[in-house]
């Protein structure tokens, strides 16, 4: 079983398979489930899987993070968000959104497939050495190697890295406030502009549009959020009742 | 392990504070604009936050000032463990993007105002947006680039949805976002396959390693480049990765549009000029022919479809394509002169685009609806400075001789030429031609005829009424119900008549006066004067491009 490593064991061969396993039936099950909370579930499989994997690769450190950020932050957020929206709320997966999505799915699917395979089979020269050295030098383990490089080769990054958490809050802020007046002198807002004029913003003034568009409208109008908001200001419905 | 003797091991690099100066002053003052407005005991008024913005990014231009002389005293150098290089050619982006920091609070103050958008928050997020532009430009390592490529997108995908009451706004910020989220994941796996190719993320030692070495086989590294490619196609709006731009331009609120145009671009070529021009350069041969193609694809597109746009900020848009396939022909040519007349082209566009945007926002009117081109008819005649400026920058950006922007253009084409790439200098200034068309039509509608033509003007009467009627709701009057019989209407009236429409708006806009502030008017002053005045004397600005040499 040269295949997958260069210098596998049996027993590395053996781990390798099971974990391998695990992510191709969590991902898998993360498509196919009609329930978005398996979904979520089956993400933290495939996570745990990839973690595995990167223990096998002797990279302890990445694989904690892996649990730790992955499987325990990021789907426990995903798992708040589906709460928020409506747990018993079952995606119908039997229609389309987009026409021929799926063919395109397929076919590019196969595409990057055919790219692994025939970059797997070739041998490519990669660089001898790394910035930060070997990942376990002698009895250092590598936590102790990643902690030295972030504070000595990786000391800026590190530190900007800081700038992006600010632009995070500013923007969460900024973008779920809502105006406190709408802009016309309309002190209250129409009550339910959308729900009687039908779909929000659907095929109101496309004409002016160029050819090379993408339809973004179709993700924001799909989530249902939009129709729904108490602050919709009056200048919407102008928008709505184009439509 | 003690903790002592953990400290023995790590020696921490040396922090050369006066490298990440003008950094620092934007980051720090998008703080402190923050805590002024946490703290403050009553709103204060946006003026202050704008004079506090203003005042910062005066500093961060002393402050790269400085660090100009002593780069040119000095020499470049390399700092805090050689992940930033400091060398002309990036303390003149980091100048240019603290100078469009100042345009751009001047501009958007009025904005502010206008539409009653009260604390720090826009021009907090414009700060730290600038400061992600100038670490990619003077980034020496491929992982502090992406960090200032998401430091300077993040505050962008922000402010393009910063106008709660329009939905394109937020339809603007959503599409940028999803995309750029894209854009960002696929340059990092660029990242990671020239890591696996060189062994390093650092831009000095990936081009010693391929200086020193041959590689027997390149593919993953060519797969990495493209990869990079990708990633900064998309920041600066290169065909094929342009889909989001006139969508973006057109919801964004309008000084937020023109910020984005100028730092994106500035941010987006420093890095990428940087990248290619000195870390790849020995695979330029394998890079030239892709940029030679993306550039007439560029410079095409943007020049072919702002023909046929009715919306300026659309239109502006597919100019800024346009422009940015003309900067792509001064790295195409890959000759350090070829990377002067970008760099060139890059500073002169930033104005340029900055003042034009300044322009449509103050005759966007409040509610930063009004844009159709229409509404440009006769604005010489109503607004004479405000059509004059915008008939310059215009100008300008079609290459007008005794302008920045010919020079700009002359440059690039000249640098092509020089790199016997004959045929993109010939579709370039075909290109510029067509470009031209759409951009002096709006010139010529403002000083052109004054009035829409009579049979227009009463064809456009009664759909008028129904238009005025749904667009100022009166909360009185229009019960659900009669809206609703008005709505159906009026959506028959737009669909048959969509020029109808445009027009009516652009009779309603003719019809009040243009207010406009003194710190929109310094804008547009600075901008204009740049173009002018460093367009009929250009020694001193080509002296300093000149002398912003890269690093290695």
């Amino acid at each position: 079983m040269h295949l997958f490593l260069a210098s596998a064991t049996l027993p590395d061969t053996i781990t390798f398979a099971i974990a391998a396993a695990i992510c191709i039936v969590g991902s898998l099950g993360v498509v196919v489930s009609t329930h978005p909370v398996h979904s979520a579930l089956m993400l933290v499989m495939t996570l745990f899987g990839v973690a595995v994997l990167f223990v096998e690769e002797n990279a302890q450190f990445l694989a904690a993070v892996q649990v730790i950020v992955y499987a325990g932050a990021i789907v426990v957020l995903f798992l708040f968000v589906i709460m928020l929206l409506g747990v018993d709320r079952a995606e119908s997966i039997a229609a389309d959104p987009l026409r021929g999505q799926r063919l395109t799915a397929l076919l590019l699917g196969l595409l990057v497939l055919a790219e692994v395979v025939l970059l797997g089979r070739g041998r490519w020269p990669t660089g001898a050495h790394s910035t930060a050295g070997a990942l376990n030098q002698g009895t250092k383990p590598n936590v102790n190697v990643l902690g030295t490089s972030i504070f000595t080769t990786f000391l800026l990054p590190f530190e900007i890295t800081s700038a992006l958490l600010v632009i995070a809050i500013v923007g969460a802020v900024v973008l779920a406030r809502r105006p406190r007046r709408p802009v016309g002198g309309a002190s209250s807002p129409i009550p339910s502009a959308k729900g009687l004029t039908g779909p929000p913003e659907a095929e109101g003034d496309d004409t002016d549009r160029g050819p090379l568009q993408m339809g973004v409208e179709d993700l924001e109008d799909s989530d249902g959020l939009e129709a729904g908001r108490p602050g919709v200001p009056a200048t919407h419905g102008q928008e709505g009742s184009k439509s | 392990m003690t903790y002592s003797s953990l400290l023995a091991v790590i020696q921490t690099p040396h922090i050369d504070y006066t490298a990440i100066l003008p950094e620092l002053i934007c980051i720090g003052g998008a703080l402190a604009l923050l805590l002024t407005g946490a703290l403050a005991v009553r709103q204060l008024p946006t003026v202050v936050y704008t004079a506090m913005t203003v005042a910062i990014s005066v500093a961060a231009v002393v402050s790269s000032l400085v660090l100009w002389h002593i780069v040119q005293l000095h020499g470049a150098f390399a700092a805090i463990a050689k992940s930033l290089a400091i060398d002309g050619f990036s303390v003149a982006f980091v100048l240019l993007a603290s100078c469009v920091l100042v345009v751009a609070a001047l501009a958007a103050d009025g904005f502010l105002r206008r539409e009653e958008v009260a604390g720090p928050e826009y021009y907090a997020l414009a700060l730290l947006s600038a400061s992600g532009a100038m670490f990619m430009a003077s980034a020496n390592d491929l992982i502090v680039i992406f960090l200032g490529l998401e430091i300077m997108s993040i505050p962008l995908y922000i402010l393009a949805g910063f106008d709660h009451r329009r939905q394109e706004s937020g339809e603007a910020s959503m599409k940028y976002f999803v995309l750029g989220a894209f854009s960002s994941a696929i340059f990092v796996y660029g990242i990671a396959l020239t890591y696996g190719a060189t062994g390093s993320t650092n831009l000095a030692e990936i081009a010693s390693f391929l200086a020193n070495n041959v590689l027997t086989s390149n593919a993953l590294l060519l797969a990495g480049l493209g990869l990079l490619l990708v990633g900064f196609g998309f920041k600066i709006a290169a065909v094929p990765f342009h889909m989001w731009t006139p969508d973006v331009y057109e919801g964004a609120p309008t000084p937020a549009t023109g910020f984005m145009a100028a730092i994106a671009k500035v941010g987006g070529f420093a890095a990428l000029l940087r990248v290619f021009y000195s870390s790849f350069h020995t695979l330029a041969i394998d890079w030239q022919p892709v940029l030679f193609v993306m550039a007439i694809l560029t410079l095409l597109t943007g020049a072919i479809l702002g023909l046929v746009q009715r919306d300026i900020k659309r239109m502006l848009a597919y100019s800024s394509i346009n422009h940015a396939g003309f900067v792509l022909l001064g790295l195409q040519a890959a000759t350090a002169s070829g990377v002067s007349a970008s760099l060139y082209y890059v500073f002169v566009y930033a104005f340029l685009v900055l003042g034009s945007f300044t322009v449509i926002e103050l005759v966007g009117k409040r509610g930063d609806r009004a844009h159709p081109i229409e509404g440009y008819r006769g604005l010489a005649r109503r607004e004479p400075f405000l059509a004059l400026c915008l008939a310059l920058l215009l100008l300008a950006q079609a290459g007008a001789p005794f302008t920045t922007g010919f020079l700009a253009k002359l440059y690039v084409v000249e640098a092509a030429v020089q790199a016997h790439s004959y045929a993109l200098a010939v579709t370039a200034m075909l290109a510029g031609a067509i470009a031209a068309d759409f951009e002096l039509r709006v010139v010529f509608l403002m000083y052109g005829a004054s009035a829409p033509a009579p049979a227009e003007a009463t064809d456009a009467a009664p759909a008028f009424s129904i238009e005025g009627s749904l667009a100022v709701p009166d909360p009185v009057s229009s019960a659900p119900a009669p809206g609703a019989s008005t709505g159906t209407l009026a959506s028959a009236a737009v669909m048959t008549g969509h020029d109808l429409a445009t027009v009516t708006v652009a009779g309603a806009a003719a019809s009040e006066r243009v207010e406009v502030p003194l710190l929109a008017r310094a804008a547009l002053v600075l901008t204009c004067g740049f173009t002018v005045v460093l367009g009929i004397w250009p020694a001193p600005l080509f002296a300093f491009v000149h002398a912003a040499r890269l690093l290695f």
